[in-house]
Parts: C-alpha cells; structure tokens; sequence
C-alpha cells in the first residue's frame, strides 16, 4: 500500500489506542492461520476429495437455520460439499499463496533495492525506472493480464493443475517495486553512515556489506511493507480466483468459493458466498490493522506524526 | 520565449515517449499472437485436413518470415484492423469498440461519486483532524481499502437487490442508441442499473481520494503562504478553499492519473459482479473461450487508453503547473 493509504489506516488506530485493536487483530489472525493450518485434522471432511461428499447434500443451509443438518455446521455448497471444511482448506491456500508471493516479492524488491540504493549511479536508474513503469501499469492489472494469458494458451485444464505455483509467481513477480523502493530509500539513509565506511576501510567486501551490515539496519521498514503486502497478495489471489483466474472449483481459495457462491446466492443460498466473504474481510483487515501497529511499534517517530 | 520552447520540448518528448510505449504493446500484441493464437483456427473448423491447412497458410502469408508479418500487423493496426474476432465472426476491433460505452459510463458514474466526495472529506480530515467525524471518514476509508472491490458489491446487492428489492443486480437496463454510442443515462432503468456498480466501483478509488486531498491539504497548511494568509485576517474558508485547496488539487491530477491502471482492474471485477456488459466483461469472455485476437486487441486499446490518458495528464500538469515543465525539461 502507497504512504496516504497507510497514513490514513494510522488516523483510524488512533480511535483505538491502547492497542486495543492490534491485539483484537492479532487473536482473530492467530485464530483463522492456526484453524488453517491444521485444517487437515480438523475438518470434518476433506474437501478436495469428490468422492467424499454427496450432490444430495447440496445447498444444505447453515445448521442455525431451518433445514440446516449438524453434521454441516456451516451448510453446503452446490455439490455438497460440507463448507467449513472448504473454508478450513480455502483459507489455507489463501494464506499460503499469500505469504509464499510476498516471500518472492521480497527476495526480488530488496535486492535490486539494495543494489540501486548502494551503488547509485546507472543501476540505480534502471531499478527506479523499472518499478515507476510496473507500478504505473498496475500490478493488479499486470497479474490478470498474465493469469488471462496462461489461461487462454494453456486452457483450463492445465491451468488447475499448476494454479498455486502459477499464482505464487505471477504475484510475486507483480508487486517487488513497493520492496524495492522502501529498501532503496533506507539504503540510501544508510551507506553514508560511519559504520559502513568502517567496513569498507576493513576491506569488506560489496556484498558483505549489503548483506551482513546494511541489511540488518534497513529491515524495520520493510517488515512493516512485507505485512500490508501479504494483505495485498491474498486480495489478489482472491480476485484473480473471482475472477474465474485462479484457484479451481475442484481446489477452491476463499475467492474461489466466493465466486462459487455467488451464483447460487439469488435462489437464496447465501452462506456459500457470505461466510467466506466474512473470513477474508476479517484476514484482510485484521493484518492491514497489524501493519499499522507494527508501524507504531518499530517506527515511533513516524507513528508519532 | 525560452520557456515556451522548453513546453514545446516537453510535448514532443512526451509524444515519442507515448508512440514508443505503443510500439511496445503492440510488439508483445504480436507475439502472444503468433505464438497462442493458431489463425487457422479463426477461419476453419477442427476438421480440416493438413494438407489444405498448409495451403490456407500460405495464403494467408502465414509461412512468411516473422518481421514481414509484423509488419503486416502494424499496418493493419495503422488502418485500425487487429484481427477478426473467433467467437462474433466480426473484426475484434469493431467487437471491443462496441462495449465501450457501457465500461466508460460506469467509470464515469464512479468518478462523479469520488470527485463530488473527496475534495470535501479530504478538506474536512485535513482542516478538523481531531474531530469524531474525520475519525469517522478515516476509519470508513479503511475499511474500503481492505474490503475487496467483488465483495463490496456482493454486499450491495444483497442488500438493495436481493432484501429490499429496490435496485436491479444485472445488466446495463434500458439503452438509447445515440448514432454508435449506446447510452443508459437517458433512462430512468438505465440510471437504476447505473448506481450499484458506480458505488461499488467508487468504494475503492474514493477512500484512496480522501487520503491523496487530505495528506495533500496538510503539507499545504504547513507553508509559509497560508501563515501569510492568516496574519493578515483572511477568513478561514479563503485560506482553505482559495489559497491551500488550489495548490493541493495540482499532485492530485499527476496521482490520479496513476491510478488509471488500477482503475482498468478494478472496473473489470466490478463488471464481472454485475455482469455489466463492457470491454472488461467481454475481455473474461475471450480469455475463457480463447479468442485469441480479442483477447489481443483488449489489450491494445486498453493500452492505448492508458497512453492517452497518461499523456493528458502529464499535460494537464504542465498546464496547471509551470514548475512541472522545468523539472520534467531538465
């Protein structure tokens, strides 16, 4: 997320100080990753495993309403599948692919931005270059032209067959420019420091430097961006899978089983739609507002203003 | 004298800058093209045996070397003609142009919500920080970033649709055909249909809006100007409105045209919530069936959109602000 974005989720914890919301964040996140994790023993059933479920079951209502069967707590979706066992499993490949596309963002962004941010000059100038050009084109935009592509010369088919490592690099491909402009702008802070004149006059290494000295000084601000990123990351794995992009229906993400559900929402059945809705607005916010309070904690003088 | 001629500069830089990104589009048009796309397939069924294949791609020109039939493609682009659509039979062009209206309208209606709300919320957020409706409009804005553009839409319909039955769910309504340019804004069914997917596709642009006026507005206040402006007893409404909105509103242009990609993205998942026939609806329907050509030309006109648009706003900047044009001629 850009600077006045983050600014103004900053004006919104204010309302709550004492932490109070960053704590609510963190036990609702903590919640879903470890139901998510251990989905594989949780869940009533598995999912992704046709033989599992019966189309008789289908579009079963939650258990609270009328019709609803205990043995789905959450109903069913339109072949029957139990849907707290696919959100358990959805929100699984949500945060995996989230978190694997931020890793790869990362490893990308803060490399040519330690290398732009440290030796200046020509490569400095292509890197910033590069990432005002991704970033005017949108990454969004970048992600589901490059899906659409796949889609289209592959097929479906295969596109189900290789959609988490397909969505794992198109989004992680998409997004480096945000990491790659945060740590060149705190190298640039940095390389005129004593410390690393020191080091240089020890004879070490470029490398060493950037790696064992710069690195470890610059890591605050980019940790406050690796969150909100990840935040960014599930959005767009859930989009792309709304879109049709994505994740299949034999392997669905929380977008996945949103888009699912979405036909089947004007014949009344709105909870296949709904409660996954639910769980990905609670995920995206819940880390939006952990983003903030890390700000806060790591970056007081920022947090401050 | 000379600052006319370095505007003059900046414009033709920026021309070349604009045909040069053109080029590049088109250039990777071609290959997705030659290497997805079998034109082949366009013409003929599957049944087709090989032999009378080769002879369709001789025809064709299709054994030519690659740059004679770029070539070929760029002149065809020159003439306005980038294929013929596998699934409408018709040149893709013609399909595409077709659903503009109905994608341009609704962009339209967002940005009449956002424009008509920002100035005054990012004002107000800026001026009165501490009250509880800045805080309001702050936290609200929050929660359209982190709520997903399909999902904000799942929910108003839901709601206006689906509960209360007051607003229809799909579709552009009733149309009035003006020449080429089908229009619902001259209807009242037209304009029911309109409003949804304008908020929906508003709830995220807006909240990105307030910020931009508000953290623009504040580095304003902070000059020495609106001090001056205040020492010498001008009322509020004139340092806020005449002095710090003016100078405010200038990187809000630059940004804003920033944001035309992320505009294409989002005006797509609005369209596929609503199934809103525009070119982003069409483009889904490409990518599905694999209408190569289509999905092609989508992106060449929407790049195309993104230059013009790119290169307007760069303009626009330099209008409105002189200084731009010392520091982009340098």
């Amino acid at each position: 997320m850009s600077a006045p974005q983050t600014a103004g989720l900053r004006g919104a914890i204010g309302f709550s100080r004492g932490r109070l919301g960053v704590l609510i964040a963190l036990v609702v996140l903590a919640v879903i990753a470890v139901a998510a994790v251990l989905a594989p023993l949780i869940a009533p059933q598995d999912p992704f495993d046709l033989a599992s479920f019966d189309i008789l079951d289908a579009e079963l209502p939650p258990v609270w309403q009328e019709g609803g069967e205990a043995r789905f707590p959450l109903g069913t979706d339109a072949q029957g599948r139990d849907l707290l066992s696919a959100m358990l499993y959805g929100a699984r490949i949500s945060l995996l692919i989230g978190l694997l596309a931020v890793l790869i963002q990362a490893a990308i962004g803060i490399s040519l931005g330690l290398l732009a941010g440290y030796f200046g000059g020509r490569i400095d100038g292509i890197v910033t270059r590069l990432a005002d050009i991704q970033l005017a084109l949108s990454t969004l935009m970048m992600a589901i032209v490059a899906m659409a592509l796949v889609r289209a010369g592959l097929g479906g088919e295969a596109l189900s067959l290789f959609a988490i490592p397909l969505l794992v690099i198109v989004i992680g491909l998409a997004e480096w420019p945000i990491f790659a402009r945060t740590a060149r702008a705190a190298v640039l802070v940095e390389v005129t420091k004593d410390y690393v004149r020191a080091a240089r006059a020890l004879g070490d290494s470029d490398g060493t430097i950037m790696r064992r000295h710069i690195l470890p000084n610059v890591l605050s601000p980019l940790i406050i961006v690796a969150t909100t990123q990840v935040a960014g990351a599930i959005m767009a794995e859930a989009a792309l899978s709304f879109l049709g992009l994505g994740m299949p229906v034999t392997k669905p993400s929380l977008g996945t089983l949103i888009r699912s559900g979405y036909d089947l929402m004007f014949a009344g059945s709105w909870w296949v739609t709904v409660l996954p809705g639910l769980v990905l607005i609670a995920v995206l916010i819940s880390i939006n507002v952990l983003g903030d309070g890390l700000r806060d904690w790591l970056d007081p003088r920022r947090g401050a203003r | 004298m000379h600052a006319a001629l370095s505007a003059l500069g900046f414009l033709a830089r920026r021309l070349v800058q604009a045909l040069l990104v053109m080029l590049a589009i088109l250039v990777i048009a071609f290959a997705v093209r030659t290497s997805l796309g079998d034109p082949i397939r366009e013409f003929t069924g599957q049944a087709v045996s090989e032999s009378e294949r080769a002879d369709l791609r001789k025809e064709l020109g299709l054994d030519r070397p690659w740059p004679v039939q770029f070539a070929d493609y760029l002149g065809g682009a020159a003439r306005g003609d980038l294929g013929t659509s596998f699934i409408y039979k018709k040149p893709t062009v013609d399909v595409v142009l077709a659903k503009f209206p109905a994608s341009f309208e609704l962009v339209l209606g967002a940005s009449l919500i956002v424009l008509l709300f920002c100035v005054p919320a990012g004002v107000y957020c800026a001026v009165r920080p501490d009250r509880f409706g800045a805080r309001l409009i702050l936290g609200l804005s929050v929660l359209g970033i982190s709520v997903p553009v399909f999902l904000t839409g799942i929910i108003l319909i839901t709601v206006f649709s689906v509960w209360l039955g007051w607003l229809p769910a799909f579709g552009r309504g009733e149309t009035v055909a003006l020449g080429p340019w089908t229009t619902g804004l001259l209807t009242r069914d037209g304009l029911a249909h309109l409003l949804l997917p304008a908020l929906t596709l508003s709830s995220i642009m807006l909240p990105l809006f307030v910020r931009l006026v508000r953290s623009a507005m504040l580095g304003e206040l902070d000059h020495d100007y609106v001090r001056t402006a205040w020492a010498k007893g001008a009322s509020p409404i004139r340092v806020w409105i005449v002095h710090a909105l003016r100078n405010a509103l200038l990187p809000l242009v630059a940004v804003g045209g920033l944001q035309a990609g992320t505009l294409v993205a989002y005006t797509l998942l609005t369209e596929t919530v609503f199934q809103w026939p525009g070119m982003g609806f069409l483009f889904l329907e490409a990518v599905t069936r694999s209408d190569i050509p289509l999905i092609t030309t989508y992106l060449v006109l929407v790049g195309l959109l993104f230059v013009v648009v790119n290169t307007l706003v760069d303009l626009a900047s330099l209008a409105l602000d002189p200084r731009v044009s010392l520091e982009g001629a340098r």
